[in-house]
């Protein structure tokens, strides 16, 4: 009797405890769309992995996701050299990795020697390619680093927001991290577990270390319908990133959980193709060629509806290939482009388009009709078409709408040239504008209405391309941003791409997520990972 | 059970004659977009509400069961004629050619014919009116989807072939057209009548499919498939049931099918 006694206090102290453990560990949970690729915070290049690297990479400085400036972090405080080719650390010290490690200079020349392997093919890396030579990375003391570029590098600092420093030293390799979780877990197509990382460095200002959350489960979830589902249940603690239909069905159930934060980097656009050697019609790529008949069309769309609409109000009429959102670099002077067809009728008029029996001619006696492709599945570029398509019935355009499959698309817009218009988003992750220079450049590749051009072949396309080479060389950031500005100006006049809406940031969080101050850059939610807490006696920070 | 396709039989006659008449019933053209309605209620107006972009939802319906309903029986067609042509040609040649055919029938089976489908319509002009696209696309279907009749046909055309009633038809004279034209062919004839009506809610159901992944019917043109687009997401589940007429309206329609040619399998 008393061994049956002392089995049970045995398994009352243990189920006790455990029970305790399990109160006393916070878990906060969300859903990744897709396995991450890889672990290495180096080779990422898809976003499920993005979220590793954020949740456990440490950096030389962060750019704060609410403010859009650069904080530090590893480094205590950094210098860009004169010539704009050089930076210098200076490093915290007293920090470890996760494993125990001791972190310093070594580790960031190590992580940048890694970057720039060209046998590593790092995505990050790419961007710190800049002309030819070697990168030089210098130790000058304990806790100063230097690294040098061949050439000058536009925005340097802004980039070492995505390298996560590596360990020289630790037998873990790129698993031994800096950031304020780490990898404990890796369940392949079912979750991965983050654990706090015991060495993180951050304290809050009462002197607690952070992050305040004991383990992060990233469940793997492609299907939209049952992220929603579960976060309804409380099975997960936010979604990151919501459409305006989520948002408002979810708006109606609990209204708390449901956070707008406004116009966010992504915008929709159309194009015409402009590509000479297309296989269209000659009068056909004349009228894509025109400004006056692109402006009309620009002009005859809607864009207030389109918002109202399709994005039940959860985005505005886009002005710029800066968003809005893009605090600093965004040309304030530009508004967006009034919905007036009769002035884009007397404009076409003006070019020798003239309608007859409610069907637009153009001056040869073409009526005027052309096809739009868009990426199948995606209901609300279909949507968009599909309002497209009545405003330019208006003006008396027939449009055809054709959804293909996304390789299919791409392949007419990269390689065959077979389209007359594309409807297509732009996904936007960095705020320096000068990541667009594949864009804008007329030899650049993804230049999709006219790519890969010797030589500009318009004078406006010439200016382009010449005021991204000029703010791509200034090291004065108001300089580059007058030319920025000019380039977006000359971007609204010319309307290669006629820019529709930019979406907002909607998100979803549960009450129960403390500290959760959602933004329009990602990572929307978890941007403060290490700050948010679970429980109901915190406020949430609203 | 007689009653019951009898009845099967009305609603399909119904329903076709519902769809031919849209043109009189519809209250409003299918395209037009009333923008201050979008998503709204069933009204006096607007009995079945509306859709996402304000668009009339009874109009599309009738106008989408038109298109679901008339084009897949032309599919159906074009695919049984196909399927009679090469299975039938198999079954009465015989030999070599019979094997042949039915090799490449057994490859074409195998083959991915959704993914085909979506490869084969990736190549089509993009500047076509969306009616064209869905003749198109209907055409396509019948185009690809004659294999598995044709497989039955030759079966029972090579049965035929082997049977007393073509045997004494020999022994009396007939041979190549006439032994075809007047002896397997209307001996056949049950076969490919099933194998048609057969084909009718497949095809209604591949469109639906195709609808379903956003490579059905063209904007603005309506489709069931199109308009079962509109259940995507759960949500529409709640408190929205008029949500469901388009698909309540496929579910009767294919059963009334396969109720209506229950006859038609007993034939074959």
């Amino acid at each position: 009797m008393k061994r049956l006694n002392l089995i049970s206090i045995t398994l009352a102290v243990v189920l006790g405890g455990a029970g305790l453990h399990t109160q006393a560990e916070s878990q906060l949970r969300f859903c990744i769309g897709a396995e991450p690729k890889t672990l290495n915070p180096l080779l990422v290049d898809d976003e499920a992995s993005d979220t590793v690297r954020y949740l456990t990479g440490g950096v030389l400085m962060r750019l704060n996701r609410s403010t859009q400036q650069l904080e530090p972090e590893l480094a205590t405080s950094w210098k860009l050299g004169r010539a704009g080719n050089s930076i210098s650390f200076t490093l915290r010290q007293n920090v470890r990795f996760s494993d125990g490690t001791v972190f310093s200079a070594e580790d960031v020349a190590y992580t940048v020697e890694r970057l720039l392997d060209p046998a590593l093919h790092s995505p990050t890396g790419d961007s710190f390619r800049a002309g030819t030579g070697k990168v030089v990375t210098q130790i000058t003391g304990s806790n100063q680093v230097t690294v040098t570029f061949p050439a000058p590098i536009v925005g340097l600092d802004k980039l070492f927001d995505q390298v996560a420093i590596l360990s020289s030293r630790s037998p873990k390799k790129e698993m031994a991290v800096l950031g304020p979780f780490y990898v404990a877990e890796d369940k392949a197509g079912s979750y991965l577990l983050l654990r706090r990382n015991p060495n993180y460095w951050k304290h809050d200002a009462a002197g607690r270390q952070l992050p305040y959350i004991d383990t992060v489960r990233l469940d793997i979830q492609q299907n939209r319908d049952i992220e929603m589902l579960r976060l309804v249940r409380g099975e997960i603690h936010f979604i990151n990133s919501l459409n305006a239909e989520y948002y408002d069905k979810l708006a109606a159930q609990a209204p708390g959980m449901v956070f707008d934060a406004g116009v966010s980097l992504d915008a929709e656009q159309m194009w015409f193709n402009q590509v000479p050697g297309a296989p269209l019609p000659t009068y056909k790529k004349a009228w894509f060629s025109s400004t006056t008949f692109r402006r009309a069309i620009s002009a005859s769309i809607n864009r207030e509806d389109l918002a109202r609409i399709v994005f039940h109000g959860h985005a505005r009429p886009a002005v710029s290939w800066v968003s809005p959102a893009n605090k600093f670099w965004f040309n304030a002077k530009l508004q967006p482009h009034p919905f007036d067809q009769k002035s884009a009728l007397q404009a076409l008029a003006r070019d020798g388009f003239k309608m007859q029996s409610g069907v637009l001619h153009d001056r040869e006696g073409h009526a005027v009709e052309f096809s739009i492709i868009t990426n199948a599945g995606n209901k609300v570029r279909e949507r968009m078409a599909a309002m497209i398509q009545q405003d330019l019935s208006g003006i008396g355009i027939r449009l055809n709408v054709v959804t293909l499959d996304f390789p299919a698309l791409i392949e007419r817009i990269t390689r065959s040239f077979d389209y007359e218009a594309c409807l297509l988003g732009l996904v936007n992750n960095d705020l320096d504008p000068d990541s667009q220079m594949n864009v804008w450049l007329s030899s650049a590749e993804n230049h999709v209405w006219n790519p890969n051009q010797k030589t500009a072949t318009t004078a406006w396309e010439a200016e382009i391309d010449r005021l991204m080479h000029a703010q791509a060389s200034a090291l004065d950031v108001n300089k580059r941003k007058l030319a920025i500005d000019r380039v977006q100006e000359i971007a609204w006049q010319q309307e290669p791409f006629i820019y529709l809406v930019n979406k907002n940031s909607l998100s979803a969080v549960s009450t129960a997520l403390n500290n959760a101050h959602p933004v329009v850059l990602r990572p929307q939610v978890y941007w403060n990972a290490d700050q948010l807490s679970l429980g109901s006696g915190a406020s949430k920070g609203r | 059970m007689k009653g019951v396709r009898v009845a099967a039989i009305l609603f399909l006659a119904a329903l076709v004659a519902a769809s031919l008449l849209a043109g009189f019933l519809a209250p409003v053209s299918y395209a037009h977009q009333f923008r201050d309605l979008p998503d709204a209620a069933p009204s006096h107006q607007h009995p079945l509400g509306t859709d996402d972009l304000g668009r009339d939802r009874l109009s599309r319906l009738l106008y989408g069961t038109r298109v679901s309903l008339l084009l897949a029986p032309a599919a159906a067609l074009l695919s049984s004629l196909l399927a009679a042509l090469i299975g039938g040609s198999a079954g009465f040649v015989g030999g070599w050619l019979e094997a042949a055919v039915m090799a490449a029938t057994d490859l074409f089976l195998s083959l991915p014919w959704l993914f085909l489908l979506i490869t084969v319509r990736a190549l089509l002009p993009l500047n076509v009116s969306p009616v064209t696209s869905v003749a198109i696309t209907f055409a396509l279907l019948g185009c690809l989807g004659w294999a598995a009749a044709a497989r039955v046909i030759c079966a029972n055309a090579h049965k035929l072939c082997g049977s007393d009633m073509v045997l004494l038809a020999r022994a009396t004279g007939s041979s190549g057209f006439r032994l075809l034209w007047r002896h397997i062919v209307p001996n056949l004839m049950p076969v490919l009548s099933a194998q048609f009506w057969i084909s009718i809610p497949v095809f209604i159901l591949t469109e639906a499919n195709l609808g379903v992944l956003g490579l059905g019917v063209a904007e603005p043109l309506p489709s069931w498939g199109s308009l079962l687009r509109e259940l995507e997401s759960f949500s529409t589940f709640s408190g929205q049931p008029w949500h469901f007429v388009p698909l309540a309206l496929l579910i009767l329609a294919v059963s009334c099918f396969h109720l209506a040619l229950q006859k038609q399998e007993a034939w074959a």
